[in-house]
């Protein structure tokens, strides 16, 4: 059974509902920003995210209130700064407060790793001496049967729906992924339900052997988003706005600016299409063919 | 040119740094000034040392900096690029790196690193980004660098978060550990270098640069500083090191700035 792709809303509409934990994986490349926008679009609610480090995806989710509890690894804006809006969560509790399940990337690997082998924990030799397992019940200890070790034990994650953002999908609904890769099908695999958005849909994949490629039968809805991951990148397709994420330091430090920003790109705009030729109207990226 | 140009205190510590750094040397490289200091060793005495980064890009080339640790940069120039699960388990913890280069929000005495919360950690006045790769990277790379701008509240006595565990209470607890790394071997800051004491592996100011001095940098430390009986002077930065390390930044700025083109939608 092929995979026939949907309108974005209609993949979020159908798959991703209020209270559910969720993953919107990308390790710096292939963030799914255009999948995030709509789950704010749709005003979803109480979600339990997972991601290792959310950046500003989870900044804007946050911060429009979609979440209620965070679990991940490095919360930020890369080589700018504070992601402002988790902050403001944490320290204020604004716009809600946000229950916390921290890690180190090591550790929420494992867990990932653990969650699609469907098993019950991760195991490493990690987090020796610092805190994170005192304020994180989800890292115990375990000691090794054969040499008594104690080594660190992660819960297993398993998010409800994983989703991710690839160059591209063929008919039948196959999906490559390529460039850094992070945890992306760790967490697809560990999730109950995969959702991909892709740049576009083509004849062949012509994947080589070893790429990395998650069948068809795996995913459960496919929707083809151009410049899907802005302002992250798709290796191959365009490059990182770092520009951007300079900006978003700006845009995001106060709520009045944030929200104003989140108004006019994203509550303002119907699907990510439009979100994009805003953005080029307003002279912040520039259209392949367009202005 | 004239053999001591201007330079800023930012500068001498990205040299500094990168001097550490030998030719073949293994590096696991984290963002900001340890990726700075290490593409710019790469791009003058150490043309063969093995860069990675946290995203799972090995022997990466850089031309320009990158802004995150995962930029399309990093990949387009690597040997190869594999999996976080991978890089962690088999790369990291596998043992297979020399220098874990590491920067921090705050340090204690004895190299323990906090960049997790500044107050309690349930309602924290400032949320910090949080550990990342730091602590099975300084758990695992044979030894580990540590770069931070010296100033008292980021060299404090207590640190209100262990994030990242460097000798923990000093006098060989970090060996009675299971961390199999050295641990923080040198501490680069903007006013010298400091290194493990032998006996206490307290942390020891054990040089300076020739424009900063001891009286500084024990009052830019928020504990009693140990100084070593002989504190070496480290020559200015080259003009040299300075060029190739001011290229680099302004290749970084430009390439940053650029207007990114992106694919029309339907």
């Amino acid at each position: 059974m092929s995979v026939a792709p949907v309108p974005l809303a209609q993949a979020i509409a159908t798959h991703v509902a209020d209270g559910a934990c969720i993953a919107l994986e990308g390790f710096t490349h292939a963030i799914p920003f255009a999948a995030g926008h709509e789950i704010i679009r749709q005003r979803r609610r109480d979600l339990h995210l997972v991601r290792m480090t959310p950046d500003l995806v989870y900044d804007q989710m946050i911060g429009m209130g979609c979440a209620r509890m965070l679990t991940f690894s490095w919360g930020g804006n890369p080589g700018v700064g504070s992601a402002h809006r988790l902050r403001d969560a944490v320290e204020n509790g604004w716009p809600r407060p946000l229950v916390l399940s921290e890690h180190s990337h090591a550790g929420l690997a494992a867990a990932y790793v653990a969650g699609a082998s469907r098993l019950p924990f991760g195991v490493l030799r990690g987090y020796l001496g610092t805190d994170l397992p005192q304020v994180n019940d989800a890292v115990r200890s375990v000691t090794c049967p054969w040499t008594g070790e104690a080594l660190a034990a992660v819960r297993a994650v398993n998010p409800d729906v994983t989703i991710l953002h690839a160059p591209c999908a063929d008919r039948e609904g196959n999906v490559l992924l390529r460039g850094i890769t992070g945890a992306h099908k760790e967490a697809a695999l560990a999730a109950r339900k995969l959702i991909v958005t892709v740049e576009r849909v083509v004849a062949h994949l012509d994947a080589h052997l070893n790429s990395v490629v998650l069948p068809h039968w795996v995913v459960a809805a496919i929707a083809v988003v151009p410049g899907g991951a802005h302002p992250s990148y798709v290796q191959g397709c365009y490059d990182r706005d770092n520009a951007f994420y300079q900006r978003w330091d700006a845009i995001s430090r106060e709520r009045e600016g944030f929200l104003r920003w989140m108004e006019r790109y994203v509550l303002g705009t119907r699907d990510h299409g439009e979100l994009l030729r805003a953005l080029a109207a307003d002279g912040v990226v520039r259209l392949a063919g367009g202005t | 040119m004239s053999a001591v140009a201007p330079f800023t205190p930012d500068e001498m510590m990205t040299v500094a740094a990168a001097r550490l750094l030998w030719d073949g040397c293994v590096c696991f490289v984290g963002i900001g000034v340890p990726s700075a200091a290490a593409n710019l060793a790469r791009q003058s005495h150490a043309p063969g040392i093995v860069l990675i980064y946290e995203s799972g890009t090995i022997g990466t080339r850089p031309a320009v900096l990158p802004l995150s640790i995962g930029d399309g940069e990093l990949a387009d120039t690597a040997t190869a690029v594999v999996s976080l699960p991978e890089i962690f388990a088999y790369w990291l913890q596998g043992g297979r790196i020399d220098v874990g280069f590491l920067g921090a929000a705050q340090i204690d005495r004895f190299g323990n690193l906090n960049s997790t919360v500044i107050g309690p950690y349930a309602r924290p006045q400032t949320r910090l980004p949080g550990a990342g790769g730091a602590p099975e990277i300084a758990t695992h790379a044979r030894q580990t660098f540590v770069v931070l701008k010296h100033t008292p509240r980021a060299f404090v006595a207590v640190l209100p978060f262990v994030s990242t565990a460097g000798f923990l209470a000093g006098s060989g607890a970090r060996a009675r550990s299971a961390a199999p790394g050295a641990g923080p071997q040198v501490v680069i800051t903007d006013l010298g270098l400091l290194r493990p004491a032998p006996d206490s592996e307290e942390l020891t100011l054990v040089a300076r640069y020739e424009n900063t001095s001891v009286a500084q940098a024990r009052a830019a430390t928020g504990w009693p500083l140990r100084v070593a009986d002989t504190v070496e002077v480290l020559p200015p930065p080259a003009p040299e090191e300075l060029r190739v390390l001011r290229d680099l930044h302004e290749r970084t700025r430009r390439a940053h700035a650029r207007a990114v083109v992106l694919p029309a939608g339907p």
